[in-house]
């Protein structure tokens, strides 16, 4: 009864959203203010509708319902808890209902929160994104009803995929999907102010914090799942130019590209239709990202249920979307005005050129992601493109974008002057030439190449510190008053700051990681040992045990150095029976510096078992620098200037200090 | 500098910069680009033994052997045409078996190929696009498992 609720809930959702697409545009196109009202209630009545299919899907899931189809397929009664909820979405029906009850969540916080928009504005993006509602809700309802009955319904479910059993998965694809989904929100702001033909520096503002939420949901999105790929997958890396990672990183890319430009937008009033443009492209590859993931074209450990049906359904929402808002945006650009002047070496030039190298990665990005795609279609012949092109590719374009990252905010508005900005920075040159020595020193016996990587990151780190540090006028002026400039300095001045140093820090633990790392393969008895990057690790016993819904091998390591214990790693080879599938779950020793990790693989006490050890150096530091880019994110997000039209309600007069923002 | 020009300066640097990068791509596809063969387009065709491969097909019944050291294994691929003999060393992936396809990369050298990696599937009833592809060439294709 609950199911046959849920999908009654979509239907009455997809109804909602035919009403949101429809009715404001109308009404904006009259100027009928009643007609552009109904966009708040209809935005309002679709997300809860969604949001009640989601609560009766999770309802199916957590009472084990197994006479729902998708239940049966993805869950089991003996599940832990946390598993069956995040089964919902481990699905692919279950996880498009997701994708649209995120899409209707940010349809719900415009309609609420965008009081100070102009009304015809808020109707028209509240109109833009009804209409990507309607789409996927037609997806959902004709080709992938997550609701459909099993009869008879079988005694127990066919489990979750064993991999997907995992707390690093549980978040990741929420994470995503409101930072892929969030983009949506940019991309209607971007249509409804082509079909205004009105962008200018308001509309910057009132699109940022929903750039912001995006950008920093898709950052932490994309983080956790490659945590989770580095620990769960135990093939020691963590990250595989795999083709659907690529589908997360090229909209991360755009949409950082973006949040570039919209702040040249917002200040100097210019580059506007190029604004829109990566609004428009933002969106664009986060639907394709969509797209070569259910539709099966490429291959990897993320493909669902492949189903061709559905690969065209998605394809033709990304041609209307897509071709329809080129079309426009082709017929507006050309009429907008001209905006503010500025000189090449500006801080705006410098974001134009943050905005050319970010666009050109990302170009090379979909080269490698599709080429294969175009080889096969056109020869016949296979081919995969691997890491070594996108290092080939990619990190050459990186460099001077990194290098550039120190330089542009110390350019000022309109007209900067390089040779003064170069000498303000002569700090992070000291820090790019101590760090690059420092760390060459600690690994002289070592491939040189991450040295540089770690220059750069010392020049971009330091640069990063000092343009806050000149703010604050710190050392020049007594240091109490620059205590007082810290507290009146915008939030988003911290923000960018702890972002540049986030990826300083992030390309220190990548650099060192893909040169640096060392591996052992060895088979083990029990009592063999083996030495790793000075650690002797030594297998003390195999336990075979048993888990809630699997069976296990469990290997006892014993970590030494310098015959003192560091640390016992138990690496784990389970065996799922109800999906009949092995996983190895490895085990990770980490410290500041590097971590260890361990996997086992198959054997037995006679013969021993395959023990692959990795040490890798420096992993903390990516994950500590992507932890500091969404921090820097969130940060920013609390800007009280962009609090207008941004997802804070504010009433009454305009000093009144909000809850932790103002003096937290 | 007006904005008109400005404007015209702002195209220019985007086509220079994606000159730029299509010829690093360019440069980057000729040295890293990796195909994809099955066995009988080995026994078939002259196959630079340098460069980086991906054999696919079936691993042979009765072939997978382990050696003394408990970490090299022997085996051969199959597309039921012919086969290759492969040797790895290493762990292999869980779902690693008879019968099951296989993706590796690595290089020939003398005949065998030499794999470096062999790609992780994790699905019993998967069966890699190439694989199945360059089964249904050589004639051997039996229908999906599922359905």
């Amino acid at each position: 009864m609950i199911a046959e609720l849920g999908h009654f809930a979509l239907i009455l959702a997809f109804v909602m959203a035919l009403v949101q697409t429809t009715v404001p545009l109308i009404g904006a196109q009259k100027s009928n203010t009643v007609l552009m009202e109904i966009g708040k209630p209809s935005a309002i009545a679709q997300f809860f509708t969604i949001l009640l299919a989601f609560c009766a899907l999770t309802n199916a899931y957590i009472t084990s319902d197994f006479s729902v189809v998708n239940v049966a397929e993805n869950s089991h009664s003996l599940k832990p808890l946390l598993y069956k909820i995040s089964g919902v979405w481990g699905n692919h029906e279950g996880s498009m209902v997701l994708w649209v009850l995120i899409l209707a969540l940010f349809g719900l916080m415009v309609a609420i929160y965008g009081k100070n928009l102009p009304p015809t504005l808020r109707a028209r993006v509240l109109g833009i994104q009804g209409s990507i509602g309607v789409a996927f809700l037609a997806f959902i309802i004709i080709t992938s009803n997550p609701f459909l009955r099993l009869d008879p319904a079988p005694l127990d479910g066919r489990d979750l995929n064993p991999l997907l059993q995992d707390p690093g998965l549980a978040f990741h694809p929420p994470m995503l999907y409101l930072g892929y989904v969030g983009f949506s929100i940019t991309f209607s702001f971007a249509i409804a102010a082509l079909i205004e033909g009105n962008i200018g520096p308001a509309w910057a503002r009132w699109v940022r914090p929903w750039a912001l939420l995006a950008w920093t949901s898709l950052t932490a999105g994309i983080t956790l799942g490659s945590w989770w790929a580095y620990y769960e997958l135990g093939w020691g890396g963590w990250w595989y130019w795999d083709p659907v990672e690529n589908a997360s990183f090229m909209p991360w890319l755009v949409g950082t590209a973006f949040l570039h430009s919209a702040i040249v937008v917002e200040k100097r009033d210019a580059l506007r239709s190029w604004t829109i443009l990566l609004a428009i492209l933002a969106f664009t590859l986060s639907l394709m990202g969509t797209f070569l993931v259910r539709s099966g074209v490429l291959t990897s450990v993320h493909a669902f249920a492949v189903d061709p049906e559905r690969g065209l359904f998605i394809l033709a929402i990304l041609g209307f979307f897509v071709g329809g808002a080129f079309i426009l945006f082709a017929i507006r650009a050309p009429k907008m005005a001209l905006g503010g002047f500025f000189q090449p070496i500006s801080r705006e030039g410098g974001l134009v050129m943050n905005n050319l190298l970010l666009s050109v990665a990302t170009a090379t990005v979909f080269l490698g992601t599709l080429y294969p795609l175009f080889l096969d279609a056109a020869t016949g012949q296979k081919v995969s493109v691997g890491p070594p092109f996108f290092n080939a590719t990619f990190i050459p374009i990186m460099i001077p974008l990194l290098l550039l990252m120190a330089i542009g905010p110390m350019l000022s508005w309109k007209q900067g002057d390089l040779a003064s900005a170069m000498s303000r920075l002569w700090i992070a040159a000291i820090c790019s030439g101590g760090l690059g020595i420092l760390f060459w020193l600690l690994n002289s016996d070592k491939p040189f190449t991450p040295i540089i990587g770690f220059a750069i990151a010392g020049w971009l780190g330091g640069g990063a510190l000092k343009e806050l540090a000149d703010r604050l006028l710190l050392f020049k002026i007594p240091f109490r008053n620059s205590l007082l400039r810290a507290k009146g300095l915008p939030k988003s001045a911290y923000g960018m700051t702890l972002a540049h140093l986030g990826i300083a820090i992030f390309v220190c633990g990548a650099s060192a990681d893909s040169a640096w790392r060392s591996e052992v393969v060895f088979n083990a008895k029990e009592k063999d040992q083996t030495q790793i990057a000075g650690f002797n690790l030594k297998l003390q016993k195999v336990d075979r045990l048993k888990g809630p819904n699997y069976e296990t091998e469990r290997a006892h390591i014993l970590v030494t150095k310098d015959s003192k214990t560091v640390a016992n790693l138990y690496p784990e080879r389970r065996f799922y029976p109800v999906q009949q599938m092995l996983t190895t779950e490895a085990t990770i020793y980490s410290t500041v510096m590097a971590d260890l990790y361990a996997t086992i693989g198959e054997g037995d006490k006679r013969n021993g078992w395959v023990l692959r050890i990795w040490y890798n150096p420096l992993i903390p530091w990516i994950w500590l620098g992507c932890l500091l880019m969404v921090l820097g994110g969130l940060i920013s997000l609390t800007d009280r200037r962009l609090r207008i039209g941004a997802p804070e309600k504010r009433k009454g007069n305009y000093k009144t200090p909000k809850l932790g923002t103002e003096h937290g | 500098m007006t904005p008109t020009r400005r404007r015209l300066a702002f195209i220019g640097l985007g086509f220079l910069s994606l000159l730029v990068a299509s010829a690093l791509a360019l440069t980057a596809f000729e040295d890293t680009l990796v195909f994809f063969y099955s066995p009988s387009d080995i026994k078939e065709k002259s196959i630079n033994t340098d460069k980086q491969i991906r054999i696919g097909g079936l691993v042979k019944n009765g072939s997978l052997k382990k050696s003394e050291d408990g970490i090299t294994v022997r085996f051969e691929v199959t597309d039921l045409n012919y086969s290759i003999p492969a040797v790895y060393r290493g762990p292999l992936p869980d779902l690693f078996r008879e019968n099951q396809g296989v993706v590796a990369e690595g290089h020939l050298s003398k005949g065998i190929f030499r794999a470096k990696t062999i790609l992780a599937k994790h699905d019993e009833n998967y069966m890699p696009k190439e694989v199945a592809d360059s089964l249904k060439k050589a004639g051997k294709w039996k229908g999906e498992s599922k359905n």
